[in-house]
Order: C-alpha cells, then structure tokens, then sequence
C-alpha cells in the first residue's frame, strides 16, 4: 500500500471555477423567481426606506428543490448536557436548521430560501417586467447637456490632430505601387525616394453629437393626517417608494420634491418623508397649493416636465374640497402628468369620503386615478398609473 | 500560511500507516491532494467528485455553503474523503500541521469503513466511482449539446427526476425479485395450504391471483419503475434516470452509515494520534481539535460525538481498550451494521442517559422536551432516535399500480409509519412524478390518522380525506 500526495497546484487553482455555469443558472433561477413574486416583495416593510446598495434579503419560492419529507410538528431528537427534563424549552418552533434535524440527509432543508441581493439590483429586476413609460415627451422642452465627438468616415481635409496615420501611410504605399517603384526596388535598384504628397493626407471626421436630456421634475405629495393610520402611511408610502425608485434610476436629471401635508403642507427631505408620521386634519387642497407654489418658484412648466403623484386615504374636510377639485385642475394645467392614489385598506370605513368621486368631476386628460386597498394593489396600481402615462404619451 | 511541507507530511503519513496496520485496518490504496478553500468549496458542491454532471442544484449549494462560510457560520470540513479505490481525499492548504496529521488518520478510518462495511460494499464499486461518475457527466453533456434536446430540456427532467432520487430501495444487500420470480411467488401464495381436515369438510377455492397487474408487488424503486413502465420516454430521458438513480444509490450508504462512519473515523483518529507519540504542543493542539470534533452539538445531534461514543463503548464492553476480542467484535461491526441497526444493538440505556438524550415536540411557539432516556422513556427516545437515522429520515414510497382503474394513473403508497408528510412538499414531488410519468399520479397517505390521497393531474394538485 503506497499513498499519494498531489501537491497544492496554484495555477489548477486558478482555473478551475467550476461550478461557475451552475452558479450562474442557478442565479437566473434566482432572478427569476424573484420577478415571479415581485408584488410580494416590494410590499415588503423592511425594504422601504432603506439605502439603494445596502443588501437586503428576499424571501424567494421557487428555487427550491422538493422531495417528499416528513411534517415539520413532528420534533425530534437531541443530546443535552447530562440534567435535561420533561418540559424544558430547547429551542424556538417553526424555526428551520434548528436542534435535532438529524444527521445527514434528513435535513428537508430550510422552508423557503433567502436570498441576499442589493436594492439596486431589485429595483432593476422590477422594472425589467415593466414596459417602461416615456416619461420624455416628443415635443419636450430639451436642454443640451453635453457635446460629445463621435468620430464617423474620413476627410482629405482637417487639423493636424486628427489626422490617421495608418491611412495616410496606406494611402502612400498604394500610390507607390502603382507607380511602380516597389517592383524596381525588388530587383536590386536603388529606390527613388517617395514622399507624402497632399492627397495621402487623411483626416478623422468628427461629428458633434449633442445629447439631449429632459428636464423633469417629480412632486411626491402625501397625506399625513391622523387619518392615515399606519397601514395606510405604510401603502403609500410604498408606492412613492416605488416612483420614486423608478425616477432614480431611470432619469438622472430629474428633480424629486416631496411635500407632506396635513392642514397644512410643507417640503420635507427623502428621509421625512419616507420615515415621519404627523397627525391632525385634513386639507388635501394645502398639498397643492404648495405644489403650485413650488412649481411656480422652481419648475416653471415652460422648462420643465412636471409629473406630480398624490396619495390619501381620501378623508377630506368637506368645506375643502372645492378648493381641492380647483387646485387639482390648476395642477393638471401645469402637469404632464397628476395621478392619484387614494389608499383605502379593507375594512376601513370605505364609503365614509372619497376623493375618487370628487376628482371625477375633474375633466382633465392628464389627471389619473387608483385605488389601493390592500399591500398587493400596489405594485399593480403602480402599473396601472405608469400604462396610462404610456398612453397620454402616444 | 501553512506551518508544513509536503515532504514532513509524507513523513507523517508513514507513521501514521504504520499505526493503520497494526490496529488492523484494511485500506484501499490512499490519494491525498492539497487544495485551497475555492477549490474545496467546489468539491463540496459536487460531493467531492472529480468530474459531475452540470446542475443549477449544484451551483445553488455552491452559493450556500459559501454564504455560510464567508459570514463565519461554519467552517469547512478539515477534509472532503470520497468513496473510491484507491480511495481520494482532499485536505485543506491552510491547515495547521497537527490538523493534517488528525486529517490524514480520520481519512485513513473512512477508508477502511468504505472497503469493508456492508452497504458500501453491497451497493457500490469503488474501483469504478471516479470513471462512473465521469461517463455520466459526459453522458448528460451530451444530451445538453444535442440540439435536439438540449440544456433546458435536460434541466427540465433531471429537477424532476432529482426530486426523487432517494425513492429506492433502501438495502441493496437484500436481492429484489425480478418481474418473474414475483409472478411465481404469487402463484406460491396462492396456492392452498395442506389442509389435514380436507377429509371433513368441502375445500374452500382459493382466489386465483391477479397476475396482469403491475407491479406485482409494491416496487419501491420509483425512478426505475417510471424509466421501465413509461413508454412514452425518450432514450435519453429513460438514461438520465438511471444516471439519477445510480448516483442516488451511490450515496445511499453514506446517508445509512453517516453515525457509524464518522464515528468509526474518530475513533480511529483518535487511537491513531494517541499512539504517535506527539511532541507536547502538537499533543495539546491535537486534544483541543479532537474535543471540538466530536463535542455534542447542545439540543441537536452530532454524528461524530454520537458514533464516537457508541464505538468506544462497544471496545469497553466487549474485552477493553487493545484486546484481541474487542478488535474483533469492532470489525464484526462495522463490516454487518448500518445506522439503524448500530444503534439499536449498541445504544444501551446507560450511554443514553449518559448522552443525555431526548426528545422534544412543538408546543406553541416553544420546542419542549417530551421525553428524557430515564427509566420510563428511553425505549420512546430511542425509537424516536431510530426513525430519524439514516434512509428512516426519507419518507417510504412505492408503486402500487401502474394502471389505476385503467387509466394509466400511477397509484403510489406511502408506508406510513406515524409521521405525516410535509404536505406542501408532497404537491411539488407529486408534480414532478407526474412530469416523469407524463399521466396523472396519485399518493396514498395518512393525515393526521386519517387515510387520505394526494392527487397531481391535469387540474393540478388536489387532497382529500378518504374517509
């Protein structure tokens, strides 16, 4: 009997990956899933809010692999440390990978699977399966960005900088053939020196590209009235959290202004907005007028392409609600796009007051309205709104 | 870095054969190679095979075992041993010198255990394992790259085949009866017993049996059964089967012996070591280890601890540490044993309650201790303990008949032993059966003491109670 040692071979080390094409599969799986179950996981709690490359875990079904196993209520075995008794707690229930599983291949492996993945990478994922709308307009009020060269053909004439070399060069030899002094050369002669000439000259053609951006700016109005208990805060505030991702990682020059209003409205930061509550009664129209004073200060319609997004639960002092539907209308004159989404929870008090019959009087072509009523609703409602947009567009 | 050199451990390794042969272990040959932690996390994902089939399942375990290892939950296996002749076993680079000797001896247990104990030597070639396991790789790559078939086609069947991998008969050293040695042991059955009273009373006509049915008898052997029965399989479909199920049964006596085996390793790394001679500090290093390796994992069970244990007690018990009569009966063992029956001969009531085993249930939102191996419970314990060692963990299923009412509806039975199924799994195993049988599949089980049956077809997944 004679053993062998094969030693550490760095440069087998390096390359061999070879589980890489399973790994990749595996995370297309992965990725797939995840849109499969999208709606689920953006009304997930812990991912509003949250920085854009902090890595956050998923829940995902799907990417399991299924056998048949026995239930979980069934315990199991383990070893103590020698003064175990009847009905001492050892440990948490529903909780997979916990004690006694039992040795290998026994293990039915953990219910459903987490995976870690960015925010970033989520956001991306979720739009992917969205036909994305054309926030640009075709008749947009365009702003030159930046002038960048494309280099495109070739000239004859130019500035020294440009010029190409190498087609200079070519263009020199191929003269020099024709004319035939490569052939003399050959044969033993003493060559005629052969200059450049002006036609062998040859310049890069540089095109001037400007690029276009449009200007746009996204008003993020939100009620934040006692009204709003927490679930309904919570639903629109997913909702934002959804636009408002979107706008971020498809237009980087547009503006994001957040207003959050009560009796009365004021312009808070991301982070208030997505993370404070208020209370006190409700004056949707406070919301808009100070949206209208914004747009007037800041954005003027001239220049910009305002798109403005309304959640409420729709609980409005009925006194204001005229000056509500007048401020609405003023800020569809002045808005590419006005939506709103009125956040009606199940089993809340559904008929009490509702905005959606109000803002129908509302003709505008511009304006839109959803309903959301539960977490589910949102990531359609969400669609629903970004379709029309799409449609307005055509 | 590493505190060793290839040339000591060669050294090391003689001594350490040295002490393999006197305690009388019967090897195969040994292959060691040096990796690094990518290449061990690679090898882990395959089972430690040189060359596999490409799978996500394989690439996902990858993801896994890495995610736990770069945020410190485990770290991995001082070694990765496989079953082969001459048997392979990959130790890591970055060990210390000490943890390679404890490596290189617990290997060396392993291999002796692979060569010798019946349900590896009942169920698999180790001469052939690295060539087998090749041909099949190459043989599901080339599937992938027909373009008749192709990757996603491949992909497809082998999730639904992989989801019943473990659905095979458990004993390989017990001989299953071939389709016409069933028909004739139906006929014996059938045939009426010699009455001694034939003379007093009119002879009762025995029912003639069934014979057209089949299976014959219940065939617990599923993949094989659906590739033999499903006509409407494709070659390479029929093949990716029983690549499937080869690779299944390749694995099974590691599942049925993980206690024993690990165990058997330790003990003998443990002698091993002990007999070497180390100089102080790698003796002190070489306890810390060996203490870690087979401590008890507090509310769980760790194989290492409790085969440890069990294989120490049994030299106690049968002559003392170093006899003659002990070496043997330890042989005896582990050559005629798996999990289920070490335990259930060897596990005494005293080892029990000195293991301090129990068992536990859910209560509320608390897992509570129901059972401790005292006096009254232990035998509860203990067969608690015994239907969750080695292949008793895998639910029981079989083929009962292949053309339910005449339907081509595959009718399966699970052997319920008191544990129910995991209903949510049930319906996505059974619509994997019925992805390989390509009709509808029903499952015979009880839930929660009532018969019930679990249907996959056409309208999809539908349960109900029988009674």
């Amino acid at each position: 009997m004679s053993t062998v040692f094969r030693p550490y071979s760095e440069s087998d080390a390096l390359r061999s990956d070879r589980s890489a094409a399973d790994r990749k599969r595996h995370r297309e799986k992965l990725r797939r899933a995840l849109k499969e179950n999208i709606a689920d996981i953006i009304a997930e709690e812990s991912i509003i809010g949250r920085d854009r490359d902090r890595i956050i875990k998923v829940p995902i079904r799907g990417v399991r692999e299924y056998r048949f196993v026995y239930g979980d209520n069934e315990g199991g075995v383990g070893t103590g440390e020698g003064s175990t008794r009847p009905g001492q707690i050892v440990g948490k229930a529903g909780q997979k990978g916990e004690p006694g599983t039992g040795p290998a291949g026994s293990d039915p492996g953990v219910d459903y699977y987490e995976t870690e993945i960015t925010l970033d990478e989520l956001v991306e994922i979720m739009f992917e399966d969205l036909e994305l709308p054309d926030l640009e307009r075709k008749a947009l009020r365009r702003l030159m960005a930046e002038r960048t060269a494309k280099r495109q053909g070739y000239k004859k004439q130019g500035i020294r900088v440009h010029l190409d070399r190498r087609r200079t060069v070519r263009s020199k030899i191929r003269r020099k053939i024709a004319a035939g002094v490569a052939a003399l050369a050959s044969e033993g002669e003493e060559p005629e020196p052969f200059g450049f000439r002006k036609e062998d000259l040859t310049y890069r053609r540089l095109v001037e590209e400007p690029r276009e951006e449009s200007n746009a700016v996204v008003i993020c109005i939100m009620d934040t009235s006692g009204s709003m208990d927490r679930l309904k805060k919570y639903l629109s505030r997913s909702f934002f959290f959804l636009l408002y991702q979107f706008v971020r990682s498809k237009y980087e020059n547009t503006d994001l202004v957040f207003i959050a209003h009560h009796t009365e409205a004021k312009e808070v930061s991301e982070h208030e907005f997505f993370h404070k509550g208020e209370s006190g009664g409700t004056l949707i129209s406070s919301g808009y007028k100070k949206a209208l004073e914004i747009i007037e200060d800041r954005y003027h319609p001239d220049h910009w392409n305002v798109y403005a997004f309304h959640c409420s639960d729709g609980d409005n002092f009925e006194s204001d609600n005229a000056a509500a539907l007048e401020a609405a209308a003023k800020l569809c004159e002045v808005c590419n796009l006005f939506g709103y989404g009125e956040i009606k929870p199940l089993g809340s008090h559904y008929y009490d007051s509702s905005m959606l019959e109000q803002f129908r009087s509302l003709g505008a072509d511009n304006f839109h309205s959803v309903l959301i009523e539960r977490r589910e609703d949102v990531w359609p409602a969400f669609r629903q709104l970004m379709a029309k947009e799409r449609e307005t567009a055509a | 870095m590493s505190d060793w050199t290839l040339a000591e451990l060669e050294r090391w390794d003689e001594r350490i054969r040295e002490k393999v042969e006197a305690f009388g272990l019967d090897c195969y040959p040994q292959e060691f190679e040096i990796c690094d932690q990518n290449a061990m996390l690679g090898y882990m994902a395959y089972h430690g095979m040189p060359a596999h089939y490409p799978h996500w399942s394989y690439g996902k375990a990858y993801e896994q075992t890495k995610t736990m290892y770069d945020h410190g939950v485990t770290g991995l296996p001082y070694e990765l041993v496989i079953n082969s002749d001459p048997c392979l076993a990959y130790l890591m680079r970055d060990n210390s010198l000490l943890l390679q000797i404890l490596t290189i001896a617990h290997v060396y247990g392993h291999n002796d255990f692979f060569k010798n104990n019946f349900t590896f030597t009942s169920a698999t070639r180790a001469s052939e394992t690295i060539a087998a396991f090749k041909t099949r790789a190459d043989r599901v790559r080339r599937y992938i790259e027909d373009p008749s078939i192709g990757a996603d086609a491949v992909e497809q069947f082998l999730d639904a085949a992989h989801a019943l991998a473990f659905c095979c008969n458990r004993n390989a050293a017990m001989r299953k009866l071939s389709p016409a040695e069933q028909k004739e042991r139906a006929i014996e059955r059938a045939r009426p017993r010699p009455d001694p009273f034939a003379a007093l009373h009119r002879r009762v006509e025995p029912p003639a049996p069934d014979l057209s049915r089949v299976p014959l008898e219940p065939d617990r052997d599923l993949l094989l059964f659906i590739r033999d029965h499903n006509r409407e399989l494709a070659d390479w479909q029929k093949d990716l089967l029983t690549i499937v199920d080869e690779e299944a049964r390749y694995f099974l006596p590691q599942i049925e012996t993980k206690i024993m085996n690990e165990g058997w390793a330790s003990f003998w790394h443990h002698r091993i070591l002990s007999a070497l001679d180390l100089p102080p500090d790698l003796h002190l290093e070489f306890l810390v280890r060996h203490n870690q390796v087979v401590s008890p994992h507090r509310g769980g069970l760790n194989p290492y601890h409790i085969g440890f244990v069990v294989w120490r007690d049994i030299e106690r018990r049968f002559g003392g540490e170093g006899s003659p009569e002990a070496r043997e009966k330890l042989a005896a063992v582990r050559e005629s044993e798996r999990d289920q029956s070490f335990l259930r001969r060897f596990l005494t009531p005293e080892l029990m309650h000195e293991l301090d085993l129990f068992t536990y249930k859910p209560r509320g939102e608390h897992l509570v201790v129901s059972e401790v191996s005292d006096e009254e419970g232990w035998e509860t314990v203990k067969a608690a303990l015994l239907a969750r060692v080695g292949s008793a963990a895998i639910p029981v299923v079989a083929v009962v008949d292949a053309d339910y009412r005449g339907t081509r509806t595959l009718y399966l039975r699970h052997e319920h032993d008191g544990r129910d199924l995991d209903i949510a799994s049930a319906e996505k195993t059974l619509a994997h059966v019925r992805t390989l049988w390509g009709h509808k599949v029903h499952l015979e089980t009880r839930l929660k003491g009532r018969p019930a049956l679990l249907t996959s077809g056409p309208d999809g997944f539908d349960a109900k109670l029988l009674v």
